[in-house]
């Protein structure tokens, strides 16, 4: 691996544990980082890969409130690096090692968010003083500790030599590697699961098995389900006489209206 | 729009936010969660965002502290909603700069009153629905060889909707100022979360038999006829009743493990084990 190489590791690895925390650009998600470290090692094809396996499983981690969920950069940056770097794992391989990854990311987002509550004290100090420009770094010292949480553990899985890796892989028994490839292909099920929690009601499960069924039986792919979801969704605010009623009064006001078409366009993006 | 109400504005008001305040506060929204804590989480995140704005309103050392001072309390929002408390806040800071009589509890009872209800909003509507289905949507693409397109789809689709989003709700939120809670809990952002939450249950559905790997190959039994053996298996017996099943039940078991607030992290291990267990008993295969 070339130094240029070890450096566009470590500076993704670094902008997956800033974003990790900010949750803006999405670096962080499996698809993104793991495409990225694919590009870096000029290994394309098994990051996107391991990056769209990783997504599935990833799908209902996220922060709510003060809620940590499992840490999906330290696990997309350094299972895409022993996969697409000179280790040459398997995906399956990279996928099983991504989920203890993501607990001992998630351990030190815990560490560094509670190392910040010093740092916010040192920040009412400058406040007391109307020193902008001090907050201003304690604000940006912290972020640099989120990325340096996902860029130093990377460093050190880079320091590993490939045989050693792939020597540990290898000492593994069939009977365990086959059976947390096994297991992978279900831990989806479990991100399904939590988004499922957040959002269902009573009114919207008809919507789910609905899904289910026609995923079910037909052999439709995700833009034709996509169309229909939402046709279901506009269908459904039409008839609802629960918005009918209050149709006439919102008709009036004109923001109202304006809204209501943001409200449309976002559906269709969706 | 913008242009009339700042103009309108602008005779009686000596203290004036700027076009680029108001683009380096929203640049700066991004940065927001960098110093999350568990003490006040994003407090020092808003101050962060807030400080062109005090720069600008504040010139004489005694108020600026007492700005400060005041945005280091508790604040925690969902980070694409927190620009249009943002907003609100801006336009309350440029009035009471111009002496108008809004207090400290004010600005904060604006921020806290907001906080809750729009993260209530934000979280099943950005982290519930938008992410999981473009996601779910771009993996798909990944998976089936397209290369990078699955990857830049999620990037660009989901970050254009984000800034979007992010100026637009701030823009609102400044122009209506303290009115903003009434206008933004209408109707329509109930509407909103309630097609949102359809599209993402629906979904879910779809997803559940379609991205779940699970297969049943233990032989049930092995019929000779005319020669040809037909083996049938577990998952045979399983698809003619109906293809996914088995994924559906998995699925209702994490989520009812998950009502009775057991870790996600132990039902993934479990899932592990149960994977080993069925590879080394022959009812589950690759």
């Amino acid at each position: 691996m070339s130094v240029i190489t070890i450096i566009l590791v470590l500076l993704i690895a670094f902008l997956a544990g800033m974003e990790g925390v900010l949750d803006q650009w999405q670096f962080h998600q499996p698809i993104v980082a793991c495409t990225l470290v694919g590009i870096a090692t000029g290994n394309i094809a098994a990051g996107v890969a391991l990056g769209g396996s990783l997504q599935l499983i990833t799908l209902g981690w996220m922060n709510v409130g003060a809620a940590i969920a499992p840490d999906a950069a330290l696990a997309s940056v350094v299972s895409a690096w022993l996969v697409c770097g000179p280790s040459h794992l398997s995906v399956h391989d990279g996928i099983a090692i991504a989920i203890p990854l993501a607990v001992a990311g998630q351990l030190l987002t815990i560490l560094v968010r509670t190392i910040v509550v010093g740092l916010v004290h040192t920040a009412d100090g400058a406040a007391a003083e109307g020193n902008i420009g001090k907050m201003e770094r304690i604000h940006l010292t912290a972020l640099s500790l989120q990325g340096l949480r996902i860029a130093l553990p990377t460093g050190l899985f880079m320091l590993a030599s490939a045989t050693t890796v792939q020597a540990a892989m290898n000492s593994i028994p069939k009977v365990i590697t086959n059976g947390l490839n096994i297991g992978g292909g279900m831990i989806v099920a479990v991100g399904y699961a939590m988004v499922i929690n957040m959002m269902a009601t009573n009114e919207l499960w008809p919507w789910f098995f609905i899904g289910f069924a026609l995923a079910a039986v037909s052999e439709l792919n995700l833009i034709a389900m996509g169309i229909i979801g939402v046709c279901f969704a506009l269908i459904y605010m039409q008839l609802t006489p629960k918005y009918n009623s209050n149709a006439a009064v919102e008709g009036g006001s004109g923001s109202g209206d304006s809204l209501e078409d943001e409200l449309d366009r976002e559906l269709e993006d969706l | 729009m913008a242009d009339n109400a700042t103009a309108s504005n602008a005779d009686n008001q000596k203290l004036k936010l700027t076009h680029g305040d108001l683009v380096s506060t929203f640049w700066r929204a991004g940065f927001e969660q960098a110093s999350w804590n568990y003490e006040r989480m994003q407090n020092l995140g808003f101050e962060y965002i807030m400080a062109p704005a005090i720069k600008r309103l504040y010139p004489e050392k005694d108020d600026r502290i007492a700005a400060m001072k005041r945005h280091m309390e508790f604040f925690n929002t969902h980070p694409y909603m927190q620009p249009a408390i943002t907003g609100v806040v801006l336009a309350m800071e440029e009035q009471r700069a111009n002496g108008a009589d809004i207090d400290d509890a004010a600005i904060t009872s604006v921020k806290v009153g907001m906080m809750g209800p729009l993260a209530g909003v934000g979280d099943p509507i950005w982290w519930g629905t938008a992410r999981p289905v473009l996601g779910s949507f771009a993996a798909s693409l990944a998976l089936s060889g397209s290369g990078l397109l699955g990857p830049i789809i999620f990037f660009v689709v989901w970050n254009a909707l984000r800034l979007g989003f992010q100026w637009g709700t701030q823009q609102m939120g400044y122009r209506s100022g303290t009115d903003i809670t009434s206008s933004i809990g209408g109707n329509l952002l109930q509407k909103l979360t309630e097609g949102a939450s359809i599209l993402g249950m629906f979904i879910m559905g779809v997803l559940v038999p379609r991205w779940t790997n699970m297969n049943f190959p233990m032989v049930i039994s092995k019929i000779k006829t005319d020669g040809k053996v037909k083996i049938t298996t577990l998952q045979d017996i399983f698809n003619q009743l109906l293809p996914g099943l088995m994924p559906l039940l998995l699925t209702f078991i994490c989520i009812w493990l998950l009502r009775r607030k057991v870790n996600a992290i132990w039902i993934i291990l479990g899932l592990f084990v149960v994977g080993i267990l069925g590879y080394w008993s022959g009812i589950l295969g690759l």
